[in-house]
């Protein structure tokens, strides 16, 4: 066993799919920032918002007024730069640490696309994606055939983690058993062309939508590994997030995953697409080709990322540690793929209270929040919880005496009728944020079995 | 790789065709589409361009009314022009929360009804002679709450009242004001019935400008902003702690109709949720209808229940509110939370189960 896996370490393959990977990411993340840009988002969700919603640990990352067009441009040229494979280990870092200050700016924006993006980028840190096909190799006139085997499959590993994650995530009674949430999704697309007005509408289309999107989850990871179910599944990876594109607004992640899965191919595959490039592009061919190439520090590299990837299969799984509904409560929801599985709204508004007098008012929340922050912030407890904080130290500031915050907050989840979320009787200002369960919270009164 | 494509599909439909044998059965499933073009047709047909016709018939008679009482400005023509006053006020709260095509446009609920109305404004307006009342300067010394103030607290008696209208200066800033309400509702009116009807109509897809959409917002705006925050909210001062601002209920210089106006309105609101035909009693396609058909019964009792409570909280306030924010103000605190809780079971329930964006945030989900 040992010495299967000390094979394995040492198994080299050809570089081609990581290095073509390489750069359909760089062309993906250029288009996606200047798109962020050009859809006027940076300003929108960055530059207008008097308050921003910080992750807790990450109160420090904040936007950077007008510089934070800066930090779009540098990301985008890290992204260039690792497209073409130019000083590839500084432009991966740079591309992964300004993405990531980008994502921890405001939580207001969370995706897990761009999670994924975070962390597939730190991953990418670690693995010689420039060892051909890239600028690196042709100013180092050093061009190599073959890496490490595990550089490719750490790729594929994190995508597998993703999808089966997503998958097993799918596995509980609102999904399964009530349809939810596609059951709200799917009729609303009544515009659809040809689908929209039967299709879209029927019960069993929306449970079996919900249901093979299921099992699409789970099992495409390993109809991708096997070579003899690889094109069948690929044909399924494109119909899916296609369709997907179609029916929801989740801009580019359908096609960054489509791109991703493609480095399950054989090298053969990637190498003759990279020959049809070298001669549209006309470029040189490196003729110093080595076979085999070293990586430097390969044992510290192996084990941040054997930590790495524990972090990834164990996170998703901390929403065990707490008592509650986790749809309801959303301890332990983020970073753990948990896509589309709710449709959650809802309307919370705060009382500024005069302890010593009992006098009170209510808080306009458009006064501070844009309409896209109020929305996320109606329903999610950490944000209810910083912006009851960041109102409290503003009426206190304001000359306000005796400041106390609570909230009247409603909460509808996946369909069921709307109740109340957050103890009216609670004075969030005196909560601090941390990782215990929020006692605050009102109970669900209904039960979601499974995973 | 097409041949491996096509097999993909094919396998996938064969999938779905076998889930759906095993689900369909345990489950209702739903019939038939529904029609939002005819709940479009009934709110255009029914409910808007009724509403509208009745307003500007209103507006009409106040004019005429009010020709009359420039002609002999006197007691009976007063108590004449006052009552056709408050006959086209109350009628406009069944059309202020129809904010789309020309009144959009046009901004017309700020032509028609900002207040409290800007004394000084109007006075200087009146001074000079000269003035642009369609200017956004101008909101708040025009419609309704400008007549408020012209007609009942311009001065302390009626007497004095109509002494100020020997004077051609008031006489032509009142002229003008009706005239332009009048024209500014013939305006929206000729458009809904000449062109903007067919569009309304026809746009029933699910997107942010489609009308389903806008005037689902626009009916949630009316009833959080302009009925709950403005009518009760603000004069009671539950957006600024102590501080009650009893001059800023709406009608204030007449005081005693403010109560009437928002009753007007919350049925207002209520009809159209139900879709009952303006004026009529027949009711068809709207929301409540809508969620029916997302089998969400549940919802439209909440929400009626809802607004049937806030309608009786409503009722038992003084009926001039004003007066109800110095004598008692909790009254009015409480009939602020009544309301506001039919704000839940609309913004976020009724919105969810439609699936409609409630506002213009066009970021991607995920």
């Amino acid at each position: 066993m040992k010495q299967a896996i000390q094979t394995y370490f040492k198994t080299t393959t050809n570089a081609a799919p990581l290095v073509f990977f390489r750069l359909l990411f760089g062309l993906m993340m250029c288009f996606s920032l200047v798109r962020f840009w050009y859809h006027g988002w940076i300003e929108k969700f960055y530059i207008t918002p008097k308050f921003h919603f910080s992750y807790y640990g990450f109160e420090w990352v904040k936007p950077l007024g007008n510089y934070t067009y800066l930090l779009f441009i540098l990301c985008f040229i890290a992204s260039l730069f690792v497209a073409i494979g130019f000083k590839y280990r500084l432009a991966i870092i740079t591309f992964f640490l300004s993405f990531t200050y980008i994502e921890l700016m405001d939580k207001t924006t969370y995706l897990n696309h761009y999670y994924f993006i975070s962390i597939l980028s730190f991953l990418m840190i670690f693995l010689p994606a420039n060892a051909s096909f890239s600028v690196d190799a042709y100013l180092n006139t050093k061009s190599y055939k073959n890496i490490p085997k595990w550089t490719i499959d750490s790729i594929k590993l994190l995508l597998g983690i993703v999808y089966f994650y997503a998958g097993i995530a799918k596995l509980n009674s609102d999904w399964l058993f009530k349809a939810m949430p596609l059951k709200i999704w799917l009729p609303s697309k009544y515009d659809l062309p040809f689908i929209g007005e039967n299709l879209m509408q029927q019960d069993w289309f929306h449970y079996a939508m919900s249901w093979s999107g299921m099992l699409y989850d789970i099992t495409i990871p390993f109809l991708l590994l096997y070579k003899r179910t690889r094109w069948f599944a690929f044909g399924l990876v494109v119909i899916f997030h296609l369709f997907t594109r179609v029916l929801f607004s989740i801009g580019m992640f359908p096609y960054i995953m489509i791109v991703s899965t493609l480095i399950f191919f054989e090298a053969d595959f990637h190498t003759k697409i990279l020959n049809v490039l070298k001669r549209v592009f006309k470029l040189k061919t490196i003729k110093q080709q080595q076979e085999q190439l070293q990586l430097k520090y390969r044992k510290s590299v192996l084990s941040v990322l054997a930590v790495f990837f524990a972090i990834q299969l164990l996170l998703p799984f901390r929403y065990l540690l707490y008592p509650n509904e986790l749809f309801w409560t959303e301890e332990g929801y983020r970073f753990s793929w948990r896509v589309m599985l709710m449709e959650k709204a809802g309307l919370t508004t705060f009382k500024i209270v005069n302890t010593k007098t009992g006098s009170y008012f209510y808080v306009q929340n458009s006064d501070f929040l844009s309409s896209f922050q109020e929305k996320q912030m109606s329903f999610q407890p950490d944000f209810i919880l910083e912006y009851a904080h960041f109102l409290g130290d503003h009426f206190t500031k304001q000359g306000h005496k005796n400041v106390a915050v609570y909230a009247q907050s409603y909460v509808a989840l996946n369909g069921r009728q709307s109740q109340p979320y957050v103890n009216p009787e609670v004075n969030l200002y005196n909560e601090k944020e941390s990782f215990k369960p929020k006692h605050w919270l009102l109970p669900f009164n209904d039960e979601i079995k499974g995973l | 790789m097409l041949k491996k494509v096509v097999l993909g599909c094919s396998l996938l439909a064969l999938f779905f065709a076998c889930t759906s044998n095993e689900e369909s059965s345990s489950s209702s499933s739903n019939q038939d589409d529904f029609d939002r073009s005819a709940m479009l047709v009934n709110w255009a047909d029914n409910i808007i361009i009724p509403a509208f016709q009745d307003f500007e018939n209103e507006l009409e008679t106040l004019e005429a009314n009010k020709n009359t009482f420039i002609a002999s400005p006197n007691q009976a023509n007063l108590d004449n022009l006052r009552a056709s006053w408050l006959s086209a006020y109350k009628v406009w709260q069944s059309v202020e929360m129809f904010n789309i095509g020309k009144a959009e446009e046009l901004l017309y609920s700020f032509k028609m009804n900002v207040y409290p109305t800007n004394v000084n404004d109007i006075e200087a307006n009146v001074a000079s002679g000269s003035y642009d009342l369609r200017s956004d300067n101008n909101n708040d010394a025009v419609g309704f709450p400008a007549l408020d103030y012209l007609l009942y607290g311009v001065a302390n008696t009626d007497a004095d009242v109509i002494n100020k209208f020997t004077d051609v200066k008031y006489q032509n800033y009142l002229s003008d004001v009706i005239d332009d309400m009048l024209a500014l509702t013939t305006i929206v009116l000729n458009d809904w019935t000449t062109n903007y009807r067919n569009t309304f109509v026809s746009s029933s897809a699910n997107t942010v400008t489609s009308s389903v959409n806008k005037l689902t917002n626009d009916y949630i705006f009316n009833y959080e902003k302009v009925l709950r925050a403005n009518k009760i909210g603000i004069p009671a001062g539950v957006f600024s702690g102590s501080n009650a601002f009893n001059d800023k209920v709406e009608a204030f210089h007449s005081k005693i109709y403010s109560r009437d106006l928002a009753v007007e309105a919350l049925k207002a609101t209520q009809n159209f949720f139900v879709g009952k035909a303006y004026n009529q009693t027949t009711t068809s396609t709207s929301f409540a209808s809508y969620l029916n058909y997302l089998n969400r019964a549940d919802l439209v009792a909440t929400i009626s229940d809802r607004f049937n409570n806030g309608l009786a909280q409503l009722q038992t306030l003084d009926a001039n509110l004003s007066n109800q924010v110095l004598t008692d103000n909790s009254k009015m605190t409480q009939t602020y939370d009544v309301l506001q809780l039919a704000v839940v079971p609309l913004k976020v329930d009724m919105i969810q189960a439609m699936n409609i964006s409630i506002d213009f945030v066009d970021a991607d989900g995920d």
